[in-house]
Formats: C-alpha cells, structure tokens, sequence
C-alpha cells in the first residue's frame, strides 16, 4: 500500500460519535439513583433550615436501639453467610462430585429458590417450625406436651436459618459453575498420587473455587445485611436489624432523620462490603 | 526453554533397584469394561512385564484409554481381574494403587508451585519433610527442571509443563507410570524431543514399568519394548515392536503401524525352512517371509515404503514394475506413488536419480524377501 498523501484532498476532522453515549445512561442514574441519594443524605447531615446537624448525628448513632440493631445486622449476616457458604459448600460438591442420577434435577430444583419471594420460605417456615406447626404440633401429641417445645424460628437463629434457605442457592450457583470448569484430570492426578477425597477436596478444589465462595460470600453478605422481607416476616421478639429500625422510624414513627441517618450507616456498610468484595475478587482473580 | 536431556540422577537409580524388587508387572486377567450394554473393553489378558514399555496404540474409541483407567482405578471392570506385582489392585481405590500418572494436558495443580506440585504425592502419602525435599529436587533435576521449583505453571511452556507433570508422578517412586497421550498437547518439534526423553529417563530408571497410551505410531515405536493395537475394544495384535512392525500379522497392524504397501499375492510355493514362500503377483514371481501360507492361498504382501528401490542391491531379488502416479518432495524424502497392477505403491526414497521420472513412466522396484512379509488377505483383525 502506498503511503503517499494526495495533495489538495480535503481534510475532515470527524467527531467521534461514541462519546456521547455517555449521557443517557448518566442522566438516567442521576435521576433514579444519585438524587434520591443525595436527597437521603442532605435529609440526614442538615437539619430542616439546611444546617449540619451533628448533635442528631451523634446521639442516633450512640443509641441503644441502633447500636442494637448494627450488633443484629452483623450477627445475622455473618451467621447466614457462614451457613449458606458451609450448607452451599456441600451441596455442591455433593452435586458436582458425587454421580447419581437426578443430581441435574436437584440443582435446578435449588436453583429455583432464587425465583421465589423471600417471605415465602418464612410463611413455609412458620408452618413447619411456628408455635402451631407440624413438628411442634407433632411433638406435642406424641410427648403430651402443654407447650410447643420448638421455639427457635422466633429468635435471632430463626432468622438465620431462614436466611440460609433462601441464600444458598447464591453460594451454590457460583460453585457449581467453579467445579464445572475444575480439570477432572487434576482430581484424578491427585487420587493416583495418594490423595485421599478430603485432601483432594481442601488441596485442589477448594483453592479452585475460592473466586466463587468469595464473589457468593460477598453477594449473601450484601443480601443478608439488606434483608428486609424476612426479619419483618418472621417477627422475632427483639430480632430488629438495621434495615428494619429504618422502616420502623421512617413508617411507623415518622422520624426521617433518624430514618435517613440510619439508611447512610446502611449504605456506607453496603458499599464497604461491597468494596472489600472487588478488592478481594480482584486479587483472586474472580 | 532448550531441550534440556533428562538426567538419571542417583536417588532414581536407587530407586530403580527398590522399584524391581516391590515386582511392578501388571497383569490384565480377563478385564472387560463395559458402559450398560456397551461392551468398550472386551476381555482383555496382557502381561506388563517388570521395567517394560507396552505401548498401547489404536484409533479413537479403540479401548486403550479405558484399559490404562482400569489400571489407574478411574474405570472399574465388569469382569476380570487387575494385578499389580503380587497385588490384586481390581478392588483398590486409585490411592492405594501406587502408581504414577501422566496426562494429555498436565493436570498440574495451578495455584501450587513448580515444587508443590511435585511434593504433592509425597505430602498426601505422609512422606517426612526431608524425604519431600530431597525427592523433589532429584525428580525436578531427573526432568531438568531444577530452576524452575519456584515458578508457577501458568508461567511455563506446555513442554515444561509435562516435564514436570512426569517429575510429580516419578516423585512418588511410583511401580507402574501411566502415560496417557502425554505428549499430544504439544507442537511437533517439542513432541520429537521429549520422546527422546522420555526414552532417556527410561534408560536412566530401568526398572519402571510404563503403560504408555497413544495414537501416534511415532510414539510407539520410538519408546516401547513392545506393542499392544487396539481396535473395537481388543486387542488385535501384540508383540515386540520391531517384530510387530516387520513382521506385522493383520493388515489392520501393517496399516495402523507404519505405513505399508501391500500386494495382493497367490502363494506359488509354501513357506520353507527358511521362513520364505514362494507368490505371484500378475506375472511378478515375489518371495516374502510367511508364516504358514501353502500354495494356493491368497495373501498380502507387505513391504513399507521404505524398502522398495529405484535402483537393485544384491540382496533386492524382488522386482516389481509399476507406473509412475505422483511424485512428492519433503526434502530429506521423496514420495513417489506407482500403480502396480492396478494396487497403489508408495515408495519413500532418500535418493534419486538426477533426473527424476515424469508421472506415466515405467519404473522397477526392488526389494528383499526379508523386508517383506505375507499376511493372511481376509483378516481384517
């Protein structure tokens, strides 16, 4: 090809169309999802004539009731995400690792826990282990029993539990996908090498799957301490979480600015979950 | 990476002494597969012998990969027994077996170091800490991959990776390696040099038994002491690679091993004392070596491209003519392809006459009753 340049050709500087394709999806963020924040936060750092109101502040975030429902948030969270990456764990290997027929149905069938409404597993719950449900019921004339014995779906482990049932499927999905790309070669190199299964497990395909526990840890992490549906659901006496206490002030007492305050510490605690998650996936390469 | 040799080391050649004495033969007694009713191994009896290289060779689908995973304990059989030395392995999971493995595409644990991946076997078996060091550093010299103990696999070429895939299954001292296509991963030229290799590594630990899976004829008859070729789930030939190659007793092994011309002949005069028979191609009086032909029988007469002249040698008392098809030059040979008698003849010459034949001239060939053999015309297998 020749390089020569054609003399007297116009030149035409062209405007680079992409650029701007920029803006709808800016505007649209801005107005769906950066004003109302900002509206949240102004509503929680400035009083009603627009000053910073730091004593408000202060007293919200040393109160007992927030200081409580920050220790549930966490309690909660941490104990779900443990349970669902444990149960999600197993279950995947079970389903990856262990041939039986029907193990394809059986993803699926967990799978679809993703589709159903939180609050579904919990109404399912109150009928299996409520004060009137099947097992206390069961027990109670089996044993002759004045007083339901099972009492736990109404505490802080009621919510955990529920919470693992709903969640794993966000564990177990990732982990399927990790060991699906695991090389059976490297399992088999391993067991003619002596490996026994739990070695094979913790050695070589745990360290292969570490990317997926950590992006559905972190994903059940964000999930649990936003979880709403199912606290509200299952009414634990005393069991008020961080997005519950928002509720509870915003709706039922019309505090807004406690409301607001609480929803930043939410906030700032999502995206801090969130940023260890990327720094953490990014280092591992998820 | 240069093609660094592999080096025996005196840990291995210990070793070799260590691997004879636990009694490393592998014997299949019967072994059938089978998926359902999808027989993929039919009853298979073959002898490993103590320090031997039986390669296994055959198309896809042959059986072969299946016959080294009953072995390694991935394929259990449906019949038959597996014995390893004095012990009946049939029953035995994969780690307790005492084998070595390696595969097509490495199988290295890639978030382990070079030498984490070579400690691996040792650590599972519970090896001391000193044992584990010294043993990776002979296997790591033993594959002259010393220098790269700190590296990761993703920070290694394929060549390398495999080198280290053999020092991880020879860490573990292991009576039996399994070779599964282990060079198939690799480009052509890497592939020549780590047969010679793999070769040298087996002179350099003599008592190793190696069941060696492939579908690359090369492969085959450039390591193994002998041969066994699939087809369908059986094995359809088995013997010492020279004998198999020159004397091979089916046209499936002439064909699959090597390349091979063969003529379809009549037996004018049965095999002699001296193992030749007398047959008549066309007009063409040949005489190959036979086995038990009489006169009358229709054979094959195979004679790899190679031993057929341009020009006659005193021992080429063979003289067929054919008609020259094509010519192909490849540098260090030159493939000719004749008709003779209506049968195509390939010839691979080294050398050649300054002016070479135009397609359609008639040529002689030559070539040495030893260098032929006559194999029954009926059997496929």
């Amino acid at each position: 090809m020749s390089d020569a340049v054609a003399i007297g050709s116009p030149v035409t500087i062209r405007r680079e169309p992409g650029k701007f394709w920029i803006v709808p999806p800016a505007a649209l963020l801005a107005l769906l999802f950066f004003y109302p924040l900002a509206l949240i936060a102004r509503q929680a750092f400035l009083d009603d004539s627009g000053v910073a109101n730091a004593a408000e502040i202060f007293r919200v975030l040393h109160s007992r009731f927030f200081l409580n429902a920050l220790v549930n948030t966490v309690t909660i969270s941490i104990a779900a995400t443990a349970g669902c990456l444990i149960v999600g764990l197993v279950l995947a290997l079970i389903l990856a690792f262990v041939p039986f027929p029907g193990s394809g149905f059986i993803a699926r069938l967990i799978d679809t826990f993703i589709a159903l409404p939180t609050f579904l597993v919990t109404l399912a719950f109150t009928f299996l282990y409520g004060s009137a449900g099947m097992l206390n019921t069961g027990l109670m004339e089996a044993f002759s029993l004045p007083l339901p014995p099972v009492d736990f779906l109404y505490s802080t482990w009621g919510v955990v539990l529920a919470e693992v049932t709903v969640y794993t499927p966000f564990i177990l999905r990732p982990l399927l996908a990790a060991f699906s790309l695991v090389d059976r070669g490297q399992i088999e190199a391993a067991s003619v090498l002596g490996a026994r299964p739990f070695r094979i497990v913790r050695q070589v395909i745990l360290p292969a799957a570490i990317p997926a526990l950590i992006a559905g840890g972190s994903l059940c992490l964000l999930l649990t301490v936003n979880e709403f549906g199912i606290v509200l659901f299952i009414g634990a006496k005393g069991v008020i979480t961080l997005p519950l206490l928002i509720y509870g002030k915003a709706i039922q007492e019309s505090a807004y600015q406690v409301a607001c305050i609480i929803a930043v510490i939410n906030i700032a605690l999502s995206l801090g979950l969130f940023g260890l998650y990327r720094f953490a996936a990014g280092r591992l390469g998820a | 990476m240069s093609a660094a040799a592999f080096t025996g080391t005196s840990v291995m050649d210990i070793d070799a002494a260590k691997i004879r004495g636990a009694g490393s033969n592998v014997h299949f007694d019967k072994v059938s597969v089978a998926y359902g009713a999808h027989v993929v191994l039919h009853p298979l009896t073959l002898d490993i012998a103590p320090g031997e290289i039986l390669a296994m060779i055959g198309p896809s689908g042959s059986g072969k990969t299946t016959a080294l995973r009953a072995v390694a304990g991935f394929v259990r059989p449906v019949s038959g027994r597996i014995r390893i030395g004095a012990t009946d392995v049939t029953d035995l999971p994969p780690y307790e077996r005492g084998l070595g493995m390696v595969v097509q595409n490495y199988a290295l644990f890639p978030h382990m170091r070079v030498e984490d991946n070579v400690a691996f076997g040792l650590r599972a078996q519970g090896a001391e800490k000193a044992l584990i060091a010294e043993r990776v550093k002979d296997a790591l010299g033993t594959v002259g991959m010393a220098t790269f103990a700190r590296r990761y696999p993703r920070e290694l070429s394929g060549g390398q990776q495999q080198r280290v895939a053999i020092a991880r299954a020879l860490a573990v001292r292991p009576r039996v390696l399994l070779l599964d296509e282990p060079l198939s991963a690799l480009d052509a030229q890497i592939r020549r040099n780590m047969v010679e290799e793999i070769a040298r590594l087996h002179r350099s630990l003599p008592g190793l038994t190696i069941l060696y899976v492939t579908h690359d004829q090369t492969e085959a008859l450039t390591l193994a002491d002998k041969i066994a070729i699939m087809r369908d789930g059986r094995v359809c030939s088995h013997g010492p690679t020279t004998e198999l190659y020159r004397r091979p007793p089916n046209r499936f092994t002439a064909e699959f091993l090597g390349r091979a011309n063969l003529l379809p002949v009549t037996v004018a005069e049965a095999v002699g004392s001296k193992g030749f028979a007398t047959a008549r191609h066309g007009d063409a009086v040949l005489t190959g070596a036979g086995r038990d032909e009489k006169a009358g029988d229709r054979s094959l007469l195979c004679i790899r491209p190679q031993h057929l002249s341009l020009t006659a040698e005193s021992q080429h008392t063979n003289r067929i003519v054919g008609t020259l098809r094509e010519v192909h030059w490849q540098g260090e040979l030159t493939h000719l392809v004749l008709d003779v008698g209506g049968t195509p003849v390939r010839v691979s010459a080294t050398k050649l006459p300054i002016a070479l034949p135009e397609p359609g001239a008639q040529l002689p060939l030559f070539f040495a009753p030893a260098d032929t053999s006559l194999l029954p015309e009926d059997a496929g297998v």
